[in-house]
């Protein structure tokens, strides 16, 4: 633990209003600026690790918004996840973490195959006679709100059946390596597959290599820093081979992720890091050109900023500005837009009750904001907010954002007017 | 903290808001304040005004000390317990109770934070001015206590401008109603200046009511840069005695400038002195000859760049100098002392003389920021806690800087309060007689001496 880390906090307290766990607790041990005093007080030997304290510290939902309000540049989320990182490293994995995080998710085919039961549990209605008899009530409780995550999965995973390479529509301006992040092929093949039509309609020759692996966030999460390097070592490796503009995903995890692999190795991570952007900085760059592209929705809007997007990478302008670029729609700014919706990777399984009043927070804000369509970009906020939307305001769809983008975009006959 | 005490305590708020585990009381020991720490015995998070009662009542009749908090941001240590103290944390009575369109009147309880206020009044076209730079998070309760000043205090003063009615809950348990929602009262001695900055040590506040006043219709923001100080200093008292009031009258200092341009790379010039933030606001006509003159103004004291803002997203821009300041300031070293000497208007120039001579004496860095118009300046240390000695040079400088605020008839504290940070300077500000009273004053408030214990006198 990095101790100038730790005392740069000047327990200011501008990161309380910010912190979702404080906002519905009012407990200092439940805000930023605790929990950098918690782990400070830990380091110096003041406080024991008891099984309190590591509750107080297991409520962070690592969004990082504190570190977007912080004066000092303290992040109190991603001290709180070193922290667990370093006492991980000295008690190992578990069976089970040592299971998921390095003899599955780095994987994909494995990933794939393990998720197949599920696909079928779907696809032969067993899904709707075990909720309809209410038969979840009867797994454990974790694994019941796994289930009422999930939406329908698509007939195979996007890694799988996309091309290798997608040549561009009309003259190639670049090369693109597409990083598909793990839970946007699995579960949300249709948003990638509309990142990489957008990418084709700019001009942009896009790369999907099909051996790539998952970033590694999950490992971090689990505090598996080993497991994190090899991934990075990998993907980094793959990358290389191929000659790109940049690296884009448009999943808000893997994002911040890849942005950070030059953190923890040098070198060749640093440039890998470098070339990295969200699907909303390159549509960004060419908005003239995407406005010409795109055709009249006349829908009420909304975008949600995932964590992993808005305090992760610093990105607020460009998802707004692409749906602005849509002739006749209608921008509603949600409020509190950039508040974690309460998914942060698995805290919504681990912390169900504190993820619940998060989530219903934002789905007052959504409710409230008018709009018939949510928009965001990240697997983790898709699946929490659809969940929510399902259950409470049903006629409110949510779309990641190439998805709606796509929409919009004109048919390829009527592309390339020259 | 005796254990049957304890469990009588728990019986009122309940037990998930009575902490005493080892971890929960270890975060509660500290607020914003750089240095201070304690450990309370409990910390209390009551529901309601009944609770607050209940609990002192148990409080008093065991002589356990009480502390109130709000957000714990204070930047004088008011909100640190007594050790083995019982902390009563606000942020729960969080009801905005009125908001009197009649009588232009909000009634809150205490643990409302302020920005909240702001955003509820000014939905209905009214306006609550206080505005101390720690707003999205500062209670109510914390802003009356310390009598927190802000941006726009020049023309529209601090929270005291604006307290109308007070419900306190004394030493011993009993309930103290002053003020109200008229205008005029003359009935007795004005108690609600007296509790207003009393820093938690008179009564706990379970009810304010303040004044609301009508939202100005726009403002004008404009960005002035001067190559000497003395002129930006010159063109403040300039300004004022054209008989314009700026809203906000901000400016930064040349240490600021230099932080704030290698951290936000705005684009500020780094061979000038002093950087001036002005808006004035009210109706439009009215403004905009305003701007003028303070334009003007800015031109005849050899300002060597001067911006309005033709909207709101430049006026934003203009502003983002003053915004970064503290963050600025406060990324350069891992301790950050910020203070609040103030002076008058017309002795700045002085002022900021003396703060760059100490600075320079003492071997230290100090931005200085704040508020020009009211004088109330931020003498900013950057430092490391884990360096004795320069801690020690610290303190030596800000001991010279709060003798020349006292010498020029300024003060030790604008906006911070007394607490027990500058508990030590109280006296060569207030005299004998000064502390004889607030003595005294205290006494007949609280004869046990046990509400916020050791802060002020
Ligand atoms: C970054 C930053 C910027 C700041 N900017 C400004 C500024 O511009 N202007 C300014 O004036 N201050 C400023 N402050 C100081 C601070 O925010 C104010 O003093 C604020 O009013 C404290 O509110 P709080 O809710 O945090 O109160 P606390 O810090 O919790 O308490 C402050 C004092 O009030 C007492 N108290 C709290 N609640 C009650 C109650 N219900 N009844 C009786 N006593 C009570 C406490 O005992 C304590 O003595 C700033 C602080 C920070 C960290």
């Amino acid at each position: 633990m990095d101790e100038v880390k730790l005392i740069n906090c000047m327990r200011c307290g501008m990161c309380l209003p910010h912190c979702p766990t404080y906002r519905e607790t009012f407990l200092e041990t439940a805000s930023p600026r605790g929990r950098v005093a918690l782990i400070r007080k830990v380091t110096e030997g003041e406080l024991d690790q008891s099984e309190r304290l590591l509750d107080y510290l297991s409520l962070c939902l690592d969004c990082q918004a504190c570190a977007s309000a912080c004066p000092c540049g303290v992040n109190a989320g991603e001290l709180v996840a070193e922290f667990s990182c370093d006492r991980k490293g000295g008690e190992g994995l578990n069976f089970m973490e040592d299971l998921i995080l390095r003899k599955l998710v780095p994987h994909p085919d494995r990933l794939e195959t393990s998720l197949a039961p599920l696909r079928l549990y779907q696809r032969t209605g067993l899904q709707r006679l075990v909720r309809h008899l209410g038969l979840l009530k009867m797994f454990p409780k974790p694994l019941e709100r796994m289930e009422g995550l999930l939406p329908t999965l698509p007939a195979r995973p996007l890694r799988q059946e996309i091309q290798e390479i997608t040549p561009s529509v009309g003259t190639e301006r670049g090369t693109i390596g597409f990083f598909l992040g793990c839970v946007m092929s699995l579960i949300f093949s249709e948003a990638s597959r509309a990142t990489i039509q957008l990418l084709t309609s700019l001009g942009y020759k896009v790369i999907t290599p099909k051996n790539q692996v998952c970033c590694g966030a999950p490992n971090m999460l689990g505090g598996d820093l080993a497991g994190l390097q090899t991934a990075a070592r990998t993907n980094i490796e793959i990358f290389a081979g191929f000659d790109l503009d940049f690296i884009v995903t448009d999943c808000g995890g893997c994002g911040a992720e890849l942005k950070k692999y030059g953190h923890h190795s040098e070198g060749a991570a640093e440039a890998f890091s470098a070339k990295v952007r969200d699907i909303s900085e390159v549509l960004a760059l060419h908005a003239d050109e995407l406005a010409l592209l795109l055709q009249p929705l006349p829908l009420k809007v909304t975008y949600h900023d995932p964590c992993h997007i808005a305090h992760c990478q610093g990105i607020r302008q460009e998802p707004r500005q692409l749906l602005k670029l849509i002739p006749e729609l209608s921008y509603h700014e949600l409020e509190a837009a950039d508040a974690c919706c309460g998914s942060a990777g698995t805290y919504n399984i681990a912390k169900p009750e504190m993820a619940d009043r998060i989530l219903q927070r934002k789905l007052d804000t959504i409710a409230a904001s008018g709009a018939e369509v949510l928009v965001t970009s990240n697997p983790g906020c898709l699946l929490q907010l659809k969940k929510g939307l399902a259950e409470q305001l049903p006629e409110v769809r949510i779309l990641h954002l190439t998805e709606l983008l796509l929409q919009s975009l004109r048919p390829p006959s009527s592309l390339n007017p020259s | 903290m005796d254990s049957s005490l304890l469990k009588e305590l728990q019986q009122i708020v309940g037990e998930q808001y009575a902490l005493s585990d080892r971890a929960s009381l270890a975060v509660y020991g500290y607020d914003s304040t750089p240095e201070l720490e304690s450990r309370p015995g409990v910390v209390l998070l009551p529901a309601c005004r009944d609770e607050v009662i209940r609990i002192m009542g148990l409080c008093a009749a065991a002589g356990v000390s009480v502390t109130p908090r709000g957000s714990g941001t204070n930047l004088s240590g008011g909100s640190i317990s007594h050790d083995q103290g019982v902390v009563i944390q606000t942020s729960r009575m969080n009801k905005i109770i009125e908001i009197d369109e009649e009588n232009l009147t909000a009634t809150v309880e205490p643990g409302v934070i302020t920005s909240t206020l702001h955003r509820q009044v000014e939905a209905r076209g009214l306006f609550y001015p206080p505005d101390p730079g720690s707003l999205h998070i500062s209670t109510m309760g914390g802003n009356v206590a310390e009598n927190s000043g802000g941006l726009r205090g020049l023309k529209y003063g601090v929270t005291a401008d604006y307290v109308m009615g007070l419900e306190t809950i004394l030493a011993n348990g009993d309930l103290l109603r002053t003020g109200g929602k008229v205008v005029k009262d003359v009935a007795g001695y004005n108690l609600n200046p007296l509790l207003v900055s009393s820093e938690g040590t008179l009564g706990i506040f379970t009810g304010i009511t303040v004044k609301l006043i009508p939202k100005p219709q726009a403002k004008i923001t404009m960005l002035a840069h001067f190559p000497a100080m003395s002129d930006a200093a010159l063109a403040v008292s300039a300004i004022i005695a054209a008989k314009v009031i700026p809203a906000t009258l901000e400016f930064l200092d040349k240490v600021t400038i230099k932080c704030v341009e290698d951290y936000a790379h705005v684009g500020l010039p780094l061979d000038v002195d002093a950087v001036l933030l002005i808006e004035v606001d009210g109706h439009p006509v009215v403004i905009a000859e305003e701007a003028a003159a303070v334009a003007d103004i800015c031109q005849k004291h050899r300002c060597s760049f001067f911006q309005t803002a033709k909207n709101n997203e430049e006026a934003l821009k203009l502003a983002t100098a003053r915004r970064t300041a503290l963050s600025a300031l406060a990324r350069l070293r891992p301790t950050t002392i910020l203070e609040d000497a103030t002076v008058p208007r017309s002795c700045i120039a002085a002022m900021l003389q003396v703060i760059q001579d100490a600075a320079k004496k003492y071997d230290v860095t100090i931005g200085t920021f704040g508020h020009a118009g009211d004088g109330n300046l931020h003498p900013t240390c950057l430092t490391d806690e884990r360096n004795q000695d320069e801690i020690k040079r610290a303190h030596q400088a800000f001991e010279v800087i709060f003798d020349a605020a006292i010498a020029m008839g300024g003060t030790i504290t604008g906006e911070h309060g007394v607490g027990l940070a500058k508990k030590k300077y109280l006296p060569r500000l207030v005299g004998e007689s000064g502390v004889r009273v607030m003595r005294g004053i205290k006494k007949a408030f609280d004869p046990q001496g046990i509400l916020n214990p050791g802060k002020v006198v």
